[in-house]
């Protein structure tokens, strides 16, 4: 389809959205078209970005990645600090999430995508990707289903350095912690390397500003991972599959009534939409190249979509819910996600080279 | 058409599909009870689900 169709497509679905759910969300859905745009325009795949680290002592990625968190923090905590109304995205340091950011960043090797990347690059119509999403979004509901259990293994209670050092000492944190990052990196790659890259600067600039307005109007950072659960989760209680009043997670209050709601009226599903029709609307003018896959290379792929999305829940977030929004709010899980989900990569490279994807 | 293409309108189609589904079948959307455009600074805090949560 041409751009032209897509873009009316995507008003009048801002229009609906306007008129018959509340105009948040579809100002909302339209920061998702934004969100979408600049990840598929820039290709800023936060998976690639590490690979390239590793396998080809390539700092670009990462350093885009840097410099998105760097911007992001800098916007998001002073807003926190101003504004009681927004949250933080702040997970509990756990067992929990150590198991489940090392499965996940082992597991988006191999599905060649995290959160975002599973969502940008199935609204370019890679076609593995589009088998992977309802997987992930099964997985994702199943993780939520066992956090509980998963959380009786040891926990405590979540970490905010804005509560703890006011914000400018989260601030500072932060931005020593990211700086640390580079310096490790500076010691991976060596002398010689091209740090900059002009899709990554834009694409992290573009984010940056993107994951801002989410926090403003939604009063809570940017997720991807919640939607997905909440859509299967949907699903199975309307199959007669599952009673959410026995469950730990779904019977919270907030958690229960959104079961009732239409997913429109949920933040994260209204963003993820909104990145699907984005990066569909980049696919019009240059789509997505992909090889094909033999069989096997599909199966192990589409399980790794689907334990990618059970561990999602378990770490508390994708690199966007836990990585981008829980260090840009000052949330020590985020740190805590990023070396786990990092160590698990270091092993997915190789797994996904073992299968020759 | 390719089976790329065609995959892809099984995807979209699909997503819409549950979309439309799940509006039907949802409690009714009150509009009188929208949230502010503007979070920050509406003096209403959020309640949104995130996957950072974990309850």
């Amino acid at each position: 389809m041409k751009r032209l169709p897509l873009a009316a497509l995507l008003a009048a679905f801002f229009i609906f959205l306007a008129l018959t759910v509340s105009i948040r969300q579809a100002v909302l859905m339209g920061v998702g078209v934004g969100m979408g745009a600049a990840l598929a325009g820039a290709r800023f795949g936060f998976t690639t970005g590490w690979r390239q680290l590793i396998e080809q002592r390539n700092p670009q990625g990462v350093t885009g990645q840097v410099l998105l968190l760097a911007l992001a923090s800098l916007a998001a905590l002073p807003l926190l600090g101003q504004f009681s109304e927004l949250h933080a995205a702040l997970g509990p340091p756990s067992v929990s999430l150590l198991i489940g950011a090392f499965v996940f960043g082992l597991t988006m090797q191999i599905a060649d995508g995290c959160g975002s990347g599973t969502l940008y690059k199935a609204g370019l119509g890679v076609p593995l990707n589009m088998g992977i999403l309802p997987l992930f979004a099964l997985g994702s509901f199943l993780g939520s289903v066992h956090l509980d259990a998963w959380l009786s293994l040891g926990q405590t209670a979540p970490v905010s350095f804005s509560a703890s050092l006011g914000t400018g000492g989260a601030l500072a944190l932060t931005l020593a912690l990211l700086a640390a990052v580079l310096v490790a990196v500076r010691l991976w790659v060596g002398a010689g390397q091209t740090w900059f890259n002009k899709r990554w600067v834009w694409g992290a600039v573009a984010l940056a500003v993107l994951a801002t307005l989410n926090l403003l109007l939604a009063g809570q950072p940017w997720g991807v991972v919640y939607g997905f659960g909440l859509w299967a989760a949907k699903g199975a209680v309307a199959l007669g599959l599952f009673d959410p009043t026995g469950n730990g997670f779904w019977s919270q209050a907030g958690n229960t009534q959104r079961l009732t709601q239409s997913v429109l009226m949920d933040v994260t599903t209204i963003t993820n939409i909104g990145i699907l029709g984005g990066a569909l609307w980049v696919s019009a003018k240059s789509p997505a190249d992909s090889k094909p896959l033999t069989t096997q290379q599909w199966v192990i792929g589409l399980v790794a979509g689907f334990v990618m999305g059970y561990s999602s829940r378990l770490a508390f977030g994708c690199n966007i819910g836990a990585m981008l929004s829980g260090i840009s709010t000052g949330s020590l899980h985020g740190w805590i996600w990023v070396p786990m989900a990092f160590a698990g990569t270091l092993i997915g490279v190789r797994v996904r080279r073992h299968y020759q994807f | 058409m390719r089976k790329t293409q065609q995959l892809q309108a099984v995807f979209w189609l699909g997503l819409a599909a549950f979309l439309v589904w799940d509006f039907q079948v949802s409690a009714p959307v009150d509009l009188r009870n929208e949230p502010p455009l503007i979070a920050a600074g509406s003096g209403q805090a959020s309640s949104g689900g995130h996957c950072s949560m974990a309850k």
